[in-house]
């Protein structure tokens, strides 16, 4: 058998062989290259597409003008009380800043056009002022209030046919401009306001809040409930009909569409429990119930992974059953637990389609101050505006996803913190 | 073909089987007896037994692995278990501790009485039991935690040192008995999981002790070891016996040889021969007992 003759012409078919093997394993890691280099493309292609968008509406058109703050028209009766300032009709008074600026425009008609320049916003803007600095009525104060959001359009791309500003307006717009009464400012409003009709005025933080409070509700409730079901079902259930079942559900529940647990809540937690529409506190139960099962999974297998070795050590030294899993498990399955919590949160800080039927699509201006608040998310906000057909939302809702992107970012490296820590440990 | 290659040979393996096993027939007509065969040798003592075994059974699910075990295992003795892969010699060591408990599809029947009394009685609490009997295993298993953490852990779940300054003795002691302190005074706090296997095994033995065990078992402490760690566990084996009873499962019937005092022989789940080790490898009783250790099979 051992005939040199042979070993010959076998030692040649391997090399024949193993030109073709290499070639084989050339191609694929060149596929696999490839697969890289184009996904990460695409990734390139979304971010560029999206930042492109997003950067308009982290500026914002501002028009100077001078407003003479009339003590006749603010507060005839001198007491300034903030509570009678604020009632005073803002509007008029830039107007009449408008007005004494452009003095031509004499038609009524015009001068409706004139108004339009300025947000319905700036009015506020002034009230703002005057509340700030009571002292300066009867003085003619100089200030930038943000402008409309065909304005702000016009004034970011003056070429694009895509403004609905007349001849006229765009003249008045030139005029100021050329004055250095029209410039664009850092849209720090973007970040404190609320959701508005207005793009102008439309803000990000009543989502913003709206997640925050959301996700605390989600993490609160998911991942001490998703460790202790791990925990019970890996440790201590024993193997029988009835654990198969129950495990064979929560395998299941992770394939469920995320829609049906938003019917779920609607009907239990609104409908039947009472708690209030589109709030936080709902939007997280609904949440945490989507999320169980993947937290409760990936903590399964967390667990299994801890070599057996470590549970027979402790076992064999006298440690009981649960300072086994709380003294040496656990610890050692934290880091893999913490890997299935930043997937099921970054679920759920995506999630839109189950918060719709509770009510958090609902137009809602004010910023949630606390889980019970009306309150809307990101993802929802999102949606919303890109549903408007204000051509200025366009560029917030790209704005709105990256401040979404931010977040989950921000979420994540917290999440892989705290991993790092647990992992020191050993 | 050599006679080591008897395993392969299935005919050769029957032989083997129908000899401890009469209902599998007299294939050829080798000890075709009635009843079980009972353990030859000198499985009972008179005096100084630390545990005392009478017919344990042993049922994984449907299948029988261990069939009417008993035994007496004597103080301040090592005691070693020998025999072919499978044959049940961890599984009874694991019952002598009740670590089988851990196994959900486990039963065990019989009487296992430590110090007279029964580890399977009713109502008895592992953990205390755990204390008494401890463990070191196949594959050094340090937690993975500092060394002092590690040699400290037992002590503090049982309460057994009031104080830093009585714990920071216990485990200088336990290190030291173990053989290790010297290695490892200047670096206590450096993960367990870092030093050499020979060092993590004798870790792991300082960890038994530190609790003071009345019996320690040893599931092949030394298979995942070089020739020179396992030497030093073996003469730290020899040291412990003095104020331990030492139960130990190995492979290596030199190493049965060296260290212990008594030997017993495994078979498929049956207890075959016990006796005084000098006795086992010089004039075995039985003819399985001396195929193995002549190296037949196995």
């Amino acid at each position: 058998m051992n005939n040199p003759g042979t070993n010959r012409t076998i030692r040649e078919a391997v090399q024949r062989n193993l030109a073709r093997r290499h070639r084989r394993d050339r191609r694929l890691r060149r596929l696999g290259l490839a697969a890289i280099l184009l996904g990460l493309g695409f990734l390139a292609l979304m971010f560029a597409s999206i930042a492109t968008l997003a950067q308009d509406a982290f500026w914002q058109t501002r028009i100077q003008l001078q407003v003479t703050l009339d003590p006749q028209k603010i507060d005839p009766a001198g007491s300034r009380d903030p509570q009678r300032l604020r009632q005073a009709d803002y509007g008029a008074l830039l107007k009449q800043a408008l007005r004494t600026r452009f003095p031509g425009v004499r038609k009524h008609r015009d001068k409706r056009r004139l108004y339009r320049l300025l947000s319905s916003g700036a009015a506020y803007e002034l009230q703002a002022l005057v509340l700030r600095h009571p002292e300066r009525i009867g003085q003619t104060v100089t200030a930038w209030f943000t402008a409309d959001d065909d304005v702000d359009f016009w004034f970011k791309h003056p070429r694009s046919a895509g403004t609905r500003l007349d001849e006229k307006q765009k003249h008045w717009l030139a005029q100021l401009r050329e004055a250095g009464a029209l410039a664009r400012f850092f849209n720090l409003d973007f970040f404190r306001h609320g959701d508005s009709r207005e793009p102008e005025l439309a803000g990000i933080r009543g989502a913003l809040m709206g997640s925050f409070y959301t996700i605390l509700v989600t993490l609160g409730l998911s991942l001490p409930l998703g460790i202790a079901a791990a925990i019970y079902l890996e440790e201590f259930a024993p193997r029988n009909r009835w654990t198969d079942f129950i495990e064979v559900n929560i395998n299941n529940l992770a394939a469920v569409p995320s829609i049906v647990f938003g019917l779920l809540g609607l009907a239990v937690f609104i409908n039947f429990f009472g708690l209030p529409r589109s709030s936080p506190l709902v939007a997280g139960l609904v949440l945490t119930l989507m999320t169980l099962p993947t937290l409760i999974i990936a903590g399964r297998a967390a667990l299994k992974s801890v070599p057996p070795s470590i549970r027979e050590a402790a076992l064999g030294v006298g440690a009981s059953k649960m300072q086994t899993v709380f003294h040496h498990v656990l610890p050692l399955a934290m880091p893999g637990m913490l890997t299935g919590t930043i997937i099921g949160m970054a679920q759920a800080l995506g999630e839109t389609a189950p918060l719709l039927m509770i009510g958090m699509v609902a137009f809602i201006v004010d910023v949630p101050q606390g889980v019970l608040d009306p309150a809307t998310v990101l993802p929802v906000q999102v949606y919303l505006w890109a549903d408007s057909p204000e051509r200025a939302f366009l560029e917030r809702t790209a704005a709105a996803i990256l401040v979404l992107l931010a977040f989950l970012v921000a979420m994540n490296l917290a999440a892989i913190r705290l991993r790092r820590r647990f992992e020191r440990k050993w | 073909m050599t006679t080591t290659d008897t395993l392969d040979d299935p005919r050769q393996h029957a032989r083997f089987l129908s000899a401890v096993d009469p209902e599998t027939g007299d294939r050829d007509g080798a000890a075709a007896e009635s009843t079980p065969p009972q353990t030859v040798g000198r499985p009972f003592l008179e005096k100084k037994v630390a545990i005392r075994t009478r017919d344990v059974d042993v049922f994984y699910g449907d299948k029988q692995a261990l069939h009417q075990v008993s035994v007496d295992i004597g103080r301040n003795e090592v005691t070693a278990f020998i025999g072919p892969s499978g044959c049940g010699k961890s599984t009874f060591l694991r019952c002598l501790n009740r670590m089988n408990d851990t196994i959900e599809q486990c039963r065990v029947e019989g009487e296992i009485l430590l110090d007279g009394e029964d580890i399977y009685a009713p109502g008895t609490d592992v953990v205390p039991l755990r204390a008494r009997v401890g463990m070191v295993f196949q594959k050094p298993n340090p937690f993975p935690k500092s060394i002092y953490e590690n040699v400290a852990y037992g002590a503090r779940l049982h309460g057994l040192a009031a104080g830093r300054a009585e714990l920071d003795e216990l485990v200088e002691r336990s290190l030291t008995r173990a053989g290790l302190w010297e290695e490892v005074k200047d670096r206590l706090q450096t993960p367990g999981t870092s030093l050499s296997g020979g060092q993590q095994q004798r870790l792991c033995i300082a960890r038994a002790i530190a609790i003071e065990p009345e019996v320690i078992l040893m599931d092949e402490p030394c298979s995942a070891l070089d020739p020179i760690a396992t030497a030093r566990v073996e003469e730290l084996i020899d040291e412990l016996r003095r104020k331990y009873t030492i139960i130990m499962v190995t492979h290596s019937m030199q190493q049965a040889a060296r260290i212990s005092q008594r030997t017993a022989y495994f078979h498929l789940g049956r207890l075959v021969e016990v006796d005084k080790t000098d006795k086992i490898f010089t004039n075995p009783s039985h003819e399985l007992t001396e195929a193995y250790i002549t190296g037949r099979f196995g």
